[in-house]
């Protein structure tokens, strides 16, 4: 039974090591090393990790998109698990941007929140990940689980984009946001950005490494209890 | 078997399956009667907590219509997989020599006509309580209507027969649905409410928005709700 976990302790402490590392470096980059921008001075600091979680947030719910038609492909466990871990690691993304951004959004705007594309679909998408994790603590049978939740993870992700632009169409007389408007990030700042996505990806993908570790091992508990179970009723007889 | 006579089988037992759905319930009106109901009096309680001016109404009646409809559904829609569950009919439903999309498509088919039916009722409701003059733009306000309605009742049909197998149903299903039915929300408000405007205006990209969720879902209900119903 052991011997099915591909479990590589050494490989997951250097991985973790690598990524504490270069998550370590992107907020020396951020806050230390980037120069100061001209209008929103310290403020701006935070669009490195506020931006590049959102990306990575999408990222992780590609990979939830992915391990729900694997899924109903190929009906292998390992794609739910892959779903699970990656709608987890993805909401966690999701939540911070959705912190981050009023943070940013009351000094330099004016207003904690606002209805626009950006912010209305991220709300909706954590809205819709924070229900398929509720889905799935509601059903008891694994395979139905996976059935069911990986249908509704190709609903959610097919809305996502509908509600994006239905919203853009609905606000249009909003100004984007003013990230890129004055000429662009300059070369250290665009360093320090390109670097911290790179380090949110690494933790991204790691963190759905272990959550997919985790859940292989909880299949193999459960396992183990039914095969106990069955022993035990099998020695009382 | 061709193409074309799968097509036509799969037809036959949608409209098997849709005439199922009404003569069950045409036999007790129960789902029907509650749900209009229940959507005039979402209706209602909006003009205490709003009191609104005409002009309010024009501006916000369109809100109030689709808020009501959608509140309404949420809870219409559930019965159309749960009520199979008391005597089990749902696994000899999915034992029948049918594509499993039938059953879906059959209820999706009668959940829509129960809603256009509700609304039937709703409209001239919300005509006369809010004196916002419908009957000019009935043509245009129609074609909005079912649009809006047929997305509806493509989501919530297979998020019904989603909800229906886990615990806490009744909770569960608007929970799932409201979410996803936002861009439907802001297509058809938007669209309902350049009707009801005093220079009454179809603006065709809500239409389009419309369409292509209804497209969108239609397509992945097709591909994707025979798995919902193997046992």
């Amino acid at each position: 039974m052991a011997d099915e976990t591909k479990s590589n302790p050494i490989g997951q402490v250097l991985a973790s090591v690598i990524v504490a590392a270069m998550v370590g470096i992107a907020i020396y980059g951020a806050f230390l090393w980037a120069p100061n921008e001209k209008t929103m001075g310290f403020l701006q600091r935070i669009f490195y990790f506020h931006a590049a979680s959102g990306e990575v947030m999408i990222l992780a719910f590609c990979v939830v998109f992915i391990g729900n038609v694997g899924y109903l492909i190929r009906r292998k466990p390992q794609w739910d698990w892959l779903a699970t871990s990656g709608v987890e690691v993805g909401l966690m993304f999701n939540t911070i941007s959705l912190v981050t951004g009023p943070i940013w959004a009351k000094p330099a705007w004016g207003i904690w929140w606002d209805w626009d594309a950006r912010l209305t679909s991220t709300f909706v998408l954590w809205v819709l990940y924070v229900s398929y994790l509720l889905l799935r603590r509601l059903i008891e049978n694994p395979e139905r689980r996976a059935v069911i939740s990986s249908v509704f993870g190709i609903f959610a992700f097919l809305d996502v984009p509908l509600v994006y632009f239905s919203i853009w169409w609905w606000r249009t007389q909003h100004p984007p946001p003013l990230i890129f408007k004055s000429g662009g990030l300059s070369p250290q700042m665009l360093q320090v950005f390109l670097f911290s996505m790179a380090a949110l990806s690494a933790l991204m993908i790691l963190m759905v490494w272990q959550r997919y570790e985790l859940e292989s091992l909880r299949h193999i508990v459960e396992e183990l209890q039914v095969e106990s179970e069955y022993r035990n009723q099998g020695g009382a007889k | 078997m061709n193409r074309s006579a799968q097509t036509a089988g799969l037809m036959r037992s949608t409209f098997t399956v849709f005439s199922k759905e009404l003569r069950v319930e045409f036999r007790s009106f129960e789902l029907l009667t509650s749900t209009i109901v229940f959507a005039l009096i979402v209706v209602f309680v909006f003009s205490f907590a709003f009191n609104p001016s005409p002009a309010d109404s024009r501006r916000f009646g369109a809100g109030f219509l689709w808020i009501a409809l959608l509140f309404a559904s949420s809870l219409m829609l559930q019965p159309s997989f749960t009520r199979e569950r008391t005597n089990d009919t749902l696994a000899a439903l999915v034992l029948a020599p049918i594509d499993p999309f039938a059953i879906i498509a059959g209820k999706l088919l009668a959940n829509f006509f129960f809603l256009v039916l509700t609304e039937l009722i709703l409209l001239p409701a919300f005509s006369v309580l809010y004196d916002v003059p419908l009957l000019g733009v009935a043509g245009q306000l129609a074609g909005v209507m079912l649009l809006g309605t047929f997305g509806t009742a493509t989501v919530g049909t297979v998020f019904a027969a989603i909800a229906s197998q886990a615990r806490m149903r009744e909770l569960l299903l608007p929970l799932l649905l409201l979410p996803a039915l936002v861009p439907l929300l802001i297509a058809s408000t938007g669209a309902t409410m350049g009707l009801l405007a005093d220079s009454p205006e179809l603006a065709t990209s809500w239409l389009a928005v419309m369409a292509c969720y209804d497209l969108v879902f239609f397509t992945a209900a097709w591909l994707f709700g025979g798995y919902l119903l193997e046992e």
